[in-house]
């Protein structure tokens, strides 16, 4: 096919497609690249930096990096692979993550993610942020405590309910989540039927009156790490 | 040859994590053959004897004592392990952490809706440890060999941990035994 590309991801020849990104021609070929920010059906945002992979030796976020002939890619090594602990170190350092009483705990992609690192603690220091709760929707609330700015609710506000009503505002260190509202998450026209209540990686956006629902140990994450079902589809 | 020592202790804990340990079942006979306990709330031994192979540590530090007891664990510990998450991130405890110390007085001892206190003074005894600016994990007090997260971690965590230990093995412990709650 004339549209093929031909490039490398640790040492193994991958074919991909004229437009597709790496972390999407890696996944095709039942590799999986860590991510947080990135879901299908969204556009690419490049934000976490968690699918961050060495592209000819310099680091790239394989999530909005289009694929090329003949780039040589780097995923699994150790040097990627701290790159990656490191910041999910610092996701859990920066924001307040109670995992244990987070009704997201089990299904939440951060945690996942730290699990399948095998990180016992983060070994930055926690920085204990103060940030606030919006219990103000009569079916949704926001708990900043846990947003890691992943900006998948503010795309799919956007994109896919054609909405609007989340959007960051403030920069650096100060960057939130806010609502298209004077305050309140409850003066937006945010449905409980909309995208934008469902693509949460953690629990910062949750449905209310459903918490811990399924048991542990029935949980998205408790048994099987958060990429495996991409992986098992290149053992087939 | 004398069997190695582990000592235990839970700081700003509720002890569930103690409770975690009794949790292994009949495996806490194994467990006995192989180590003694020394300084304990398990054998309620309150002062080290001697140099300990292992220290186990719940809870992070919220208080005066609680440095005091980690930097004592530190200096007789070979290997000292952080249990749970109060230990390894603060825990519940530190959910003060964000809001000033006068506010989380008053809230428990002037304001908060079951309070009692006529008088209204806030404890202030010589006796009572003083309390920290913030909940601090162990590992920001001292140095920390090993984390074992969990809100307790589960008694099978506890056991591979453990007893890799003791037969000098490093402790690899499968994903199933690493959770945060």
């Amino acid at each position: 096919m004339s549209d093929t590309i031909n490039f490398i991801i640790d040492g193994v020849e991958i074919q991909g497609r004229e437009g597709q990104t790496i972390l999407e021609a890696a996944e095709a070929a039942g590799i999986y690249i860590p991510r947080l920010c990135h879901l299908k059906g969204l556009t690419p945002h490049g934000s976490c930096r968690v699918c961050t992979v060495l592209v000819n030796g310099r680091p790239q976020a394989s999530c909005t990096q289009p694929v090329a002939e003949g780039i040589v890619v780097e995923s699994e090594s150790e040097r990627v692979q701290q790159i990656r602990r490191d910041i999910i170190d610092m996701l859990f350092v920066e924001g307040n993550h109670f995992c244990m009483f987070c009704e997201k705990s089990g299904n939440c992609e951060l945690q996942a993610m730290a699990y399948r690192f095998g990180i016992p603690t983060p070994k930055f220091p926690y920085q204990f942020p103060k940030r606030g709760v919006d219990a103000s929707h009569p079916d949704i609330f926001v708990d900043h405590n846990r947003c890691i700015l992943c900006g998948r609710c503010v795309r799919a506000s956007r994109d896919l309910d054609g909405k609007h009503v989340f959007d960051f505002v403030d920069r650096g260190p100060h960057k939130r989540v806010a609502v298209n509202a004077e305050a309140r998450l409850a003066d937006t026209n945010l449905d409980a039927s909309d995208k934008a209540t469902e693509v949460c990686p953690v629990g910062a956006i949750l449905r209310k009156r459903v918490g811990y629902a399924v048991p542990v140990g029935k949980r998205l994450y408790d048994e099987k790490p958060i990429g495996s079902d991409i992986e098992a589809a290149k053992t087939k | 040859m004398a069997k190695p020592k582990v000592a235990t202790t839970s700081l700003a804990g509720c002890f569930g994590c103690h409770m975690s340990l009794l949790d292994i079942d009949d495996r806490i006979l194994k467990l006995v053959e192989l180590v003694d306990f020394d300084k304990s709330p398990i054998d309620d031994i309150k002062e080290f004897s001697g140099r300990c192979a292992i220290g186990l540590i719940e809870g992070g530090c919220c208080n005066e004592e609680n440095v005091r007891v980690l930097q004592d664990f530190r200096k007789h510990c070979d290997i000292l392990i952080s249990v749970g998450d109060c230990a390894t991130m603060g825990g519940i405890p530190a959910m003060r952490n964000n809001i000033p110390l006068e506010e989380c007085y008053a809230e428990a001892y002037l304001d908060g809706p079951t309070v009692h206190n006529p008088s209204k003074q806030i404890p202030n005894d010589p006796e009572l440890p003083l309390l920290l600016n913030k909940v601090y994990p162990c590992h920001e007090v001292v140095k920390i060999d090993y984390h074992l997260p969990g809100c307790p971690p589960s008694a099978d965590t506890l056991w591979e941990a453990l007893v890799a230990l003791l037969s000098d093995k490093p402790v690899a412990l499968p994903y199933a035994l690493i959770k945060y709650d």
